[in-house]
């Protein structure tokens, strides 16, 4: 088998990934990144919102401040994060944000003169700020903070990024994808990769080893995460038995995917006036809230459009239920100039106008918070030699709710905050392989890969469905002990099942088929370590509802679940870490519901 | 809405399969409301043939993945909807890049060797401070440069190129907005000469002959067709003579 040697082996080609190599590289050390698929396609680009920094340019912004976007991040994390970690962050972002500016981020920048807001407001931006970095309004926050390029941030900072990584002489392998760590219990030494184009294994070997493998969003059914997103990082660092994943349990679900394919579609839309309607055509929000109607926050919508459609009033499809999001109303200009996005979301992937026809719409699966768990240096627990960045980490900024504009923000700065600490421990250990270690690594995949040529009735596929549907079903927007507790039992019967995994096709060479079987049983673990953290968790927090627990309990649970799959164990050992708390006590979160609910949106985040 | 059978018929080879001749092979499958070549390929994949190898990403056009022929036209299929297209389907993977399986090209290597040849990196002596505020610059010139920043390295406009056809070298039009995405960029100092040399060739901007199929074909509608005259005026001029702003800026750097 091929054998790769460097001194810093990251896995993953989003922003966190290419960031830290980067801030490897430039100290010196000699980088391969790995990817599922070119860097510039990773699922960062995807991202059009904004990125969250303090800079205070705009009128909106005056009086914003590191302190102001630190208590914004623990109010919207309700509590769950770790306070060293956001002050951290707050006082790096502006630095990030304008060293993706020196490096070619073509941001937006301020304009001065007066302007209107969308809602009529007048403001005048000054002179003084003219041509410095411009922010827009996002949900969540008190302050106008999202720095942005046009409708395609992600975008520009990922081919900004990887132009830098180029420039640098990070080495990228992309098309491969890492199946295993090697590890002896205490010290990680790199990965066994399954190169995707010849379908071969390589050993990578290095002395720093970095998760950046971005979300897990996949394993549910539906989702607005790219269809690579299937938490494999997450499940790698799991399968080594030591290493523990933080708050699994904290998933975050948008309103708004569209029906078929789940394209996030912005909140804008009932920011702006949308109406939720039922299989009646009924505006059906005023029923559950009657004062704040389809404008409650995105827990709440997400929460009354399940259980509107639970009571049979979805509109039925091969796709399964969903409701309609209706914008008729609001009339050709406001659609074309301030929902341009959508309008061409309904045009191009449904063939919908949305000046005469209804949008299907129904929640969706947006972002993991939980993650490898990291020190505030981002060093993995469980391992030497492994760190985690981005949103494969919990690092954890995010506790139970991330704010929107928070993780393309946090990419950036926990990537330079990883390679720094990687230099640092590289620069001072020691490093001695052996070659039994590798060996055993090695021989484990392989094994997997045997055991999928010769036997198996089960077909990947299958199993695939059911998990996301269970997980969709019972380990969605509501959760309650008597679902969970059969999602984590059914969950472990697939997990049994998938140990025959078969093949229907030849499975040589690339073969997708033999992709997806090697990738199902960790994705069926990460499932059974969020239903499973969710069922011990009684209370609400953040976006983790309980209905037989719907407060915020902070006397027993302001603490991050720590989960990890000891070798031969039949469930995940859960622990529990205090979270650390050092200027902003627990309180109210402001968004007007008793109970701890997400942020309000104002864009694609 | 009266429901179609449609018949897909794919381009099929695996190279490392010494069973598999490449062919075409056809799918059968019922048309669904609002189904997009992802849905449509998806669901062959995963109740027909789980073999069937093809990208898609992130299934909303922003990622460049998905890039095949359709019907012999290159588009992105995450963003084809069948109902805009016969009952007849059929799919090619996209010409000029490297073939990996079916529809699966490698359009990954050759946009970072591209971007290795063209030096796709803003390039300054300055160095960053972060202790102080960001360079300024006008909103008109951020939005000048993003929109042409917007490829996505879908390979739409290479598939569709007579030049890359008969020259594998050629950078395309994918490669030369790279070019003009920096040269039009104030953060970047290379010299109008320094452009020159890098693309007054005819791997370069004097390959192009001018039949603008990229434009034609690119999905991001980005403005080809005029940045390929633009780069060809002002690289011709820099081949003639030092442009003025060359010559200022040898003058600068001689008074600093
Ligand atoms: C529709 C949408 C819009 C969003 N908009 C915003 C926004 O406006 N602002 C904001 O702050 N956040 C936004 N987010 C969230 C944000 O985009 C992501 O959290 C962030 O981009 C994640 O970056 P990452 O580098 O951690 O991971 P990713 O960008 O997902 O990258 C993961 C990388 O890991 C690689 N990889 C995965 N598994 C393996 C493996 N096993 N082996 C090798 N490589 C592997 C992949 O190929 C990829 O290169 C949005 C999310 C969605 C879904
Ligand atoms: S899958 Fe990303 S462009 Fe089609």
């Amino acid at each position: 088998m091929t054998r790769i040697m460097t001194d810093v082996l990251v896995i993953g080609a989003g922003l966190a990934g290419e960031r830290v190599a980067i801030e490897a590289a430039a100290h010196g050390y000699q980088v391969i990144v790995l990817s599922l698929v070119p860097p510039r396609r990773s699922h960062s680009t995807a991202a059009q919102g904004g990125m969250q920094a303090a800079l205070g340019n705009m009128a909106m912004s005056q009086g914003d401040s590191a302190d102001v976007h630190f208590e914004d991040t623990v109010k919207g994390a309700d509590w769950g994060c770790d306070q060293d970690v956001a002050r951290l962050f707050v006082n790096l972002a502006p630095i990030a944000v304008r060293q993706m500016a020196y490096w070619g981020v073509p941001w937006n920048r301020v304009v001065a003169g007066p302007r209107q807001l969308p809602d009529g407001q007048m403001v005048e931006e000054s002179l003084e700020k003219e041509g410095l970095i411009a922010a827009r309004n996002f949900g969540g926050t008190k302050k106008w903070r999202a720095c942005f390029c046009s409708d395609g941030t992600g975008h520009s900072l990922v081919y900004t990024m990887d132009n830098v990584a180029l420039q640098l002489g990070v080495h990228v392998h992309d098309r491969a994808e890492a199946l295993a760590l090697i590890h002896d219990g205490q010290r990680c030494y790199g990965a066994i990769v399954r190169d995707l184009r010849s379908g071969e294994l390589r050993t990578y070997v290095a002395r720093a080893t970095v998760i950046a493998t971005g979300g897990h969003g996949r394993i549910y059914g539906h989702s607005t995460n790219a269809v690579i997103n299937e938490g494999t990082g997450m499940a790698v660092a799991l399968d080594t038995g030591v290493v523990p994943l933080g708050n699994m349990e904290a998933v975050q679900f948008h309103p708004t995917g569209v029906v078929p394919g789940d394209i996030l579609v912005t909140e804008g839309c009932r920011g702006d006036g949308g109406y939720l309607l039922d299989k009646d055509e009924h505006r059906f929000m005023p029923d559950y809230e009657p004062e704040k109607k389809e404008l409650a926050s995105r827990d709440v919508v997400s929460r009354r459009m399940v259980y509107h459609m639970r009571q049979g009033y979805g509109v039925e499809s091969p796709y399964g239920p969903h409701l309609w999001l209706d914008i008729r109303h609001l009339g050709r200009e406001h659609i074309e100039k301030n929902l341009r996005d959508v309008a061409e979301i309904c045009r191009d992937f449904l063939g919908i106008d949305p000046l005469h026809q209804l949008i299907p719409v129904r929640p969706t699966q947006h972002y993991s918070m939980g993650g490898v768990r990291t020190d505030i240096d981002g060093a993995g627990y469980g391992l030497a030699g492994l760190y985690a960045a981005g949103e494969a980490a919990c690092w954890d900024l995010h506790g139970f709710n991330r704010l929107g504009g928070n993780s393309l923000a946090e990419t950036i700065v926990m990537g330079m905050v990883v390679g720094r600490t990687i230099a640092r421990d590289i620069a001072s250990s020691e490093f001695a392989l052996s070659e039994g270690v590798i060996r055993s690594a090695t021989m484990q995949v392989e094994e997997r890969l045997r055991g999928l040529a010769s036997y198996g009735l089960e077909y990947v596929y299958d199993l695939r469905q059911r998990m996301s549907d269970i997980l969709m079903e019972k380990v969605g927007v509501f959760r309650n002990g008597r679902q969970l507790t059969e999602a984590v039992e059914e969950l472990l019967e697939l997990d049994e099942r998938a140990k025959h995994l078969g093949l229907l096709s030849s499975g040589r060479g690339p073969n997708p088929e033999v992709s997806a079987a090697l990738r199902l049983p960790g994705m069926i673990r990460l499932a059974i370590t969020i239903a499973y953290g969710a069922l011990q968790r009684t209370e609400s927090r953040g976006s983790h509802y309980r209905e037989d627990y719907p407060a915020r309990d902070d006397a027993n649970w302001l603490k991050r679940t720590l989960a990890t799959w000891p070798p031969d164990a039949d469930l995940p050992h859960l622990s529990y870490e205090s979270v650390r708390i050092t200027e902003l006590p627990p309180g109210e979160r402001g968004y007007g519901e008793a109970v701890a609910v997400a942020g309000k949106e104002g864009a694609r985040v | 809405m009266s429901r179609r059978t449609l018949t897909f018929s794919i381009f099929r080879y695996n190279p490392y399969d010494p069973e598999f001749e490449p062919r075409m092979q056809e799918y059968v499958l019922e048309e669904t409301p609002r189904m997009t070549l992802f849905t449509a390929l998806t669901d062959i994949r995963e109740k027909l043939d789980p073999s069937l190898q093809f990208d898609f990403v992130c299934r909303s056009a922003v990622c460049g993945s998905c890039a095949l022929l359709v019907n012999g036209r290159p588009r992105l299929a995450c963003r084809t909807r069948t109902d805009e297209i016969p009952r007849r389907i059929t799919l090619h993977p996209l010409p000029f890049f490297r073939l990996i399986g079916d529809l699966s090209v490698d359009t990954g290597s050759w946009f970072a060797q591209m971007a290795g040849r063209v030096q796709s990196w803003v390039h300054t002596t300055r160095p960053f401070d972060p202790a102080s505020e960001e360079g300024r610059m006008s909103n008109e010139q951020a939005l000048a440069i993003y929109e042409l920043d917007r490829c996505i390295e879908c390979g739409c406009c290479l598939a569709a190129c007579a030049t890359a056809h008969m020259r594998d070298d050629f950078l395309g039009a994918a490669g030369l907005l790279r070019i003009a995405r920096f040269l039009i960029d104030p953060r970047d100092q290379r010299t109008d000469g320094d452009f020159f040399e890098v693309v007054g060739t005819d791997e370069g901007v004097f390959g192009c002959v001018g039949l603008l199929a990229c434009h034609d074909y690119c999905p991001k509608n980005l403005p080809l067709m005029t940045q390929l005259a633009y780069l060809r005026r002002k690289l011709a001029l820099a081949s003639l003579r030092p442009p003025l702003r060359w010559i200022l800026r040898q003058i600068a750097r001689r008074v600093a």
